[in-house]
């Protein structure tokens, strides 16, 4: 370890690691967001000078918080010509100065830290996408470039966003509908849980949708970090269970997602020995252990709904009357036309085509500007025979189409249909 | 004698590297693995998945989400079990649990197992003492 810690990679992950805890405590103690974001940048600081010299302290987090806390009261005290508190150095040694902080930190105070960072980031007024930018620049630690960059945005502007997203909340805290700092009740706890589990999927999607970007696609990354770290904190919440399971198995499938064109791999034709093995494992434990509990939701129904792909060796073997149920049970819980989009696809293996196209006929004014619709559709038509109108489909579809991947997809199947017109 | 080696570490950092660094790290230990197989020392070898992925049961009828956390009790001893998912291995916990009413039970999924390399491992059961 003493030799590992002089390892900058080493340092760099125990201070990634920490900060979530490190900044909510910093913001508890503080209550203002800038002050704990300088107290916990002046204590990595001293870490880079301290850690490679005096070996790396047993809690990292907490050393942070009590050398962050100490350097932000120190500045105020100088300012005040008041007596300087002990340096780092002298704190960093005494074990037992660490670890009754350590201790309390094991505590309720230490969960609901995180979770209120996390929390505030989700603010209501903030639009999804400023949500995520400031829980990546505050939880996650990233670089206003960094995030710039996965946004797609100059640098200015996303400073200018995250600015704006921070004094927009500071707004609210002077006017005093902030979120409370004292520890929330159940229900409280439940909400805060819920908003920010949104924001985690929606970062996850914004990953998700850029599939192999070097720049976007580790957004998959830092959300299933995230999600691990709220799964650490509520080891009994089976929608963390089951959100966390949704993603680890999403992203198992990312090495067969696209071809080597870069075009992207519906499901069924993926090669699933290229599947991640070790996620899906971790995904199928979650979500046993999130079903145990009887509460379902949601992200559970998803996450079984990828399992289901998970175990399956192929499309042929997939239990789709399984999918078809769960699907439906997804529809009661978050009616949706995209949802129902999926049970029709489930619903065409079980019962065929017409049964899909049944399915998905009363959606078309809903989902008149959603490629999927019209690919699904004109795949449904192709089964039964209606080749003319399967084409007309296709071409609405790929007129569509987010991106070059999806609307290659689409090509695939025109492709395939001229093929045996020809 | 055998030996169990048992690995520690922050679960959050080592679960955050990426496949790059995950990789490093896995290259460097293959080359100290390939030489205890010549050797003939290596036994079964494993990776535990993070503890969040754990269950734990504490006597026969109370299972807990999450790890063993305790710091009163001490490592004694562990099973490799092959079932088909959370709830068989929880019948099979129960059972043992039954058997040995004070001891608890943490059930963690494993990420990566290596079998038995030793070419003339004894297939009896082999007392280290």
């Amino acid at each position: 370890m003493s030799e590992l810690v002089h390892d900058p990679a080493w340092i760099h992950g125990a201070l990634t690691a920490a900060r979530p805890q490190a900044v909510g405590a910093l913001l508890r103690y503080f209550r203002d967001m800038d002050t704990a974001e300088e107290a916990y940048q002046e204590a990595c600081l001293r870490a880079l000078r301290n850690w490679p010299r005096n070996g790396p302290p047993r809690d990292p987090a907490a050393w942070l918080i009590l050398v962050g806390r100490n350097a932000a009261l120190d500045g105020v005290r100088k300012r005040s010509r008041d007596t300087e508190l002990p340096p780092d150095d002298v704190i960093s040694d005494l074990e037992d100065a660490e670890t009754p902080l350590a201790e309390r930190l094991d505590g309720a105070d230490y969960r609901d830290d995180v979770l209120r960072l996390l929390f505030i980031c989700c603010h209501p007024d903030l639009p999804a996408t400023q949500q995520i930018a400031l829980a990546l620049r505050i939880v996650s630690g990233l670089s206003v470039a960094q995030i710039a960059r996965a946004f797609l945005v100059s640098d200015a502007a996303m400073e200018q966003r995250i600015t704006r997203a921070k004094a927009r909340i500071a707004q609210r805290n002077r006017e005093g509908a902030d979120v409370p700092f004292q520890t929330p009740g159940p229900a409280e706890r439940a909400e805060r849980l819920a908003a920010v589990a949104a924001m985690i999927y929606l970062l996850f999607n914004e990953g998700y949708s850029a599939g192999r970007d070097p720049v976007r696609a580790p957004l998959c990354d830092e959300a299933i970090r995230l999600a691990r770290l709220l799964l650490r904190l509520f080891q009994a919440e089976p929608e963390i269970m089951g959100l966390t399971a949704l993603m680890l198995l999403q992203q198992s499938r990312l090495p067969a997602r696209f071809d080597a064109h870069g075009d992207a791999v519906p499901l069924e034709d993926q090669d699933r020995t290229l599947w991640d093995a070790k996620l899906i494992s971790e995904g199928l434990a979650l979500i046993d252990k999130a079903m145990r509990h009887n509460r379902p939701g949601p992200y559970q129904v998803q996450a079984a709904i990828a399992a289901t792909h998970a175990r399956a060796a192929g499309a042929a073997d997939t239990d789709w009357a399984g999918i078809d149920a769960l699907y439906a049970a997804l529809e009661r819980m978050q009616p949706s036309p995209v949802v129902t989009l999926n049970r029709a696809v489930a619903t065409a293996r079980l019962h065929g085509p017409a049964a899909g196209l049944a399915m998905i006929a009363p959606l078309e004014k809903a989902l008149s500007g959603y490629f999927p619709y019209f690919g699904a559709r004109g795949v449904f038509l192709l089964q039964l025979g209606r080749a003319g109108e399967a084409r007309a489909d296709f071409d609405r579809a790929i007129g569509l189409a987010g991106t070059a991947a999806e609307a290659a997809h689409i090509r695939r199947h025109l492709d395939r249909l001229m093929q045996n017109a020809g | 004698m055998l030996y169990t080696l048992l690995c520690y570490n922050k679960e959050d950092v080592v679960w955050s590297w990426t496949r790059e660094e995950d990789d490093a790290v896995m290259a460097r230990l293959n080359v100290v693995h390939e030489k205890l197989v010549k050797e003939g020392k290596l036994g079964p070898s494993l990776r535990l998945l993070p503890t969040t992925a754990a269950t734990t049961l504490r006597g026969p009828g109370l299972v807990i989400d999450g790890p063993f956390a305790e710091t009163k009790e001490q490592l004694l001893g562990f099973y490799v079990i092959d079932v088909p998912d959370l709830d068989a291995a929880l019948a099979v916990a129960r059972e043992l649990s039954e058997a040995n009413p004070t001891s608890v039970y943490e059930i963690r999924p494993v990420a990566l197992y290596v079998p038995e390399a030793r070419p003339n491992a004894p297939r009896d059961r082999v007392k280290a003492y």
